[in-house]
């Protein structure tokens, strides 16, 4: 993926913010990363920038800003309590979480019990992945009555998902 | 069912049997879980509070396990009938204080019981007797799985459970063991152990969990992490860990009966003589001294008979209980000394004399046989 900012180099730096429910994404290289100040709160005035929406009032209180576009809870009030404010807060500060969660935990996946739809949802994606890997394997070895038949099952678990 | 109905038999987890039962009080796993985008409790407002605690007493009350159950909304239950609920470990210290907008539903012998929005909108325990984590988790397990139709959970493929604390993530359950564990203590054992147990990413608390002290022997260990590990693999961690304290703490008792058992002798007599004969005691004199009779009686050195009655005391000492037990009048801290000491007199008088001499009889053999391993 390419920096945003100079168009050349490769991007390193990722910055997601969230603005009014509105995901804005910027990737930058190391170099634009530095030079534009990624790392210290004025940083965001960046984001800002590149999106178009750079108002100045925005920048200034967007350093600790990002708000969860369904509770409205900040990074600000999680530094205070501890706790977040919904379980969208998850997605929304995923950024920061997710390095304080593998500091945390023994791992950063959850491998335990799942509720029954999601445990269907991961169990028919296990069989789709397999089917599309046997119809690969039948097309290459020529069986075309196998991938014929492969493909309709495939075709009719995709109608049904 | 009316809280008198609770008040008047003591939980099952407490009366009841299961494995290792002299030195594993009770097993317990509690379950976190949250509506689907619903704000938690420590952030909604106060109406969202009040809906989602509809939304989920509804569900929780209609549940076959709660047929016969006590539910209620916290706002009406007076500070000491919450404490009380406390000291038995059916409620958290956290959700005691906890007013409108929060409720409790638990099941008439006391082994399930459901906090609405605690710290998250529902926190589910069960709890047993005995080393029994599997079993333990099993009967919660099932009321989970009733609740998830009924209830839009806030889960993640990756994240698992979403919880308002990034520390339950994931499998959101904690399960805990209480142990009684004087051999260790005496033996000053005891500091060694709760940290190489920190070590192995699991934690030991006090008596009432988070923050509390360790009195009367008793000791919680519980697993401290709930991303990356099935539900199975963390209980079976927690189960190896406790087996291995568990050892640890038959091969102190042996080594002290064998070795200093002058000392044992002179700790349970003494224990015996000022429990049935003071006429003031605190809360904690009173909880490390019961802690060396239930020595005695796992010992031999008192009739298995008294292992229930002893155990009640643990329980029925605890401030808010004494409190209970006296009616209205709001007691001071040296009446409560006074009528903890008259329950503890009256029970005690009915226990003979510890018979030291089964105390000599059973040891050798028990301490050669632990000596080696």
């Amino acid at each position: 993926m390419q920096c945003d900012v100079c168009q050349s180099k490769e991007a390193t730096v990722f910055l997601t913010q969230i603005v009014e429910g509105k995901m804005q994404k910027v990737n930058l290289c190391e170099a634009c990363s530095k030079e534009k100040g990624v790392n210290d709160p004025t940083g965001f005035a960046l984001a800002d920038l590149l999106m178009g929406l750079g108002a100045a009032q925005e920048i200034e209180h967007s350093a600790g800003s990002i708000k969860c576009p369904v509770c409205g809870f900040t990074q600000a009030d999680f530094k205070k309590t501890g706790r977040l404010g919904c379980s969208a807060c998850y997605a929304v500060f995923a950024d920061g979480l997710s390095s304080m969660l593998k500091n945390m935990h023994k791992g950063t996946t959850h491998t335990g019990k799942a509720p029954a739809a999601f445990q269907e949802r991961r169990a028919q994606g296990e069989k789709l992945r397999d089917l599309q890997d046997n119809l690969h394997q039948a097309v290459v070895a020529e069986e075309y009555e196998r991938a014929a038949d492969l493909r309709d099952q495939i075709r009719r678990m995709e109608a049904t998902a | 069912m009316k809280f008198s109905r609770i008040i008047a038999s003591s939980g099952e987890w407490l009366s009841g049997d299961g494995p290792h039962r002299n030195i594993v009080v009770s097993s317990r796993v509690r379950l976190a879980r949250n509506l689907h985008e619903k704000p938690f409790p420590g952030w909604a407002k106060k109406a969202e509070r009040l809906e989602v605690m509809r939304l989920v007493k509804d569900a929780v009350e209609n549940l076959p396990e709660m047929a016969d159950s006590y539910s209620e909304n916290l706002e009406a239950l007076s500070p000491l009938e919450k404490q009380v609920l406390v000291e038995r470990h059916l409620i958290s210290r956290e959700h005691a204080a906890k007013g409108v907008g929060s409720a409790v539903v638990m099941n008439a012998p006391q082994t399930l019981s459901v906090m609405i929005n605690e710290e998250d909108h529902l926190r589910m325990q069960a709890i047993c007797c005995g080393l029994q984590l599997g079993m333990v988790f099993g009967m919660i397990n099932r009321v989970d799985s009733e609740l998830e139709e009924l209830l839009k959970y806030a889960f993640d493929p990756n994240l698992g459970y979403l919880t308002a604390c990034p520390t339950n993530v994931g499998t959101g359950m904690r399960a805990s063991a209480m142990l009684h564990l004087p051999g260790l203590v005496m033996s000053d054992q005891i500091n060694k152990i709760v940290n190489s147990v920190n070590k192995i990413g699991l934690a030991v608390r006090g008596l009432h969990g988070e923050g509390t002290e360790a009195m009367g022997n008793l000791f919680q260990v519980s697993n401290q992490t709930t991303l990356g590990e099935t539900e199975e693999e963390i209980i079976g961690r927690l189960n190896r860990v406790i087996e291995q304290i568990l050892e640890h703490e038959q091969n102190a008792r042996a080594l002290l009966a064998q070795r200093k058992s002058v000392t044992l002798h002179d700790q349970i007599g003494r224990a015996y003589g000022v429990l049935s004969h003071a006429y003031s005691m605190s809360s904690k004199e009173a909880l490390n001294l019961l802690s060396v009779i239930k020595l005695g009686v796992d010992l031999g050195v008192f009739p298995e008979l008294c292992r229930f009655p002893v155990d009640e005391l643990f329980i029925e000492t605890q401030p808010a209980h004494l409190q209970k037990g006296a009616g209205t009048q709001k007691m001071s801290a040296d009446e409560r000394d006074s009528l903890r000491a008259t329950i503890i007199r009256a029970k005690l008088n009915q226990v003979r004399e510890p018979d030291i001499a089964q105390l000599k009889a059973k040891t050798p053999e028990a301490a050669e046989e632990k000596h080696d391993g």
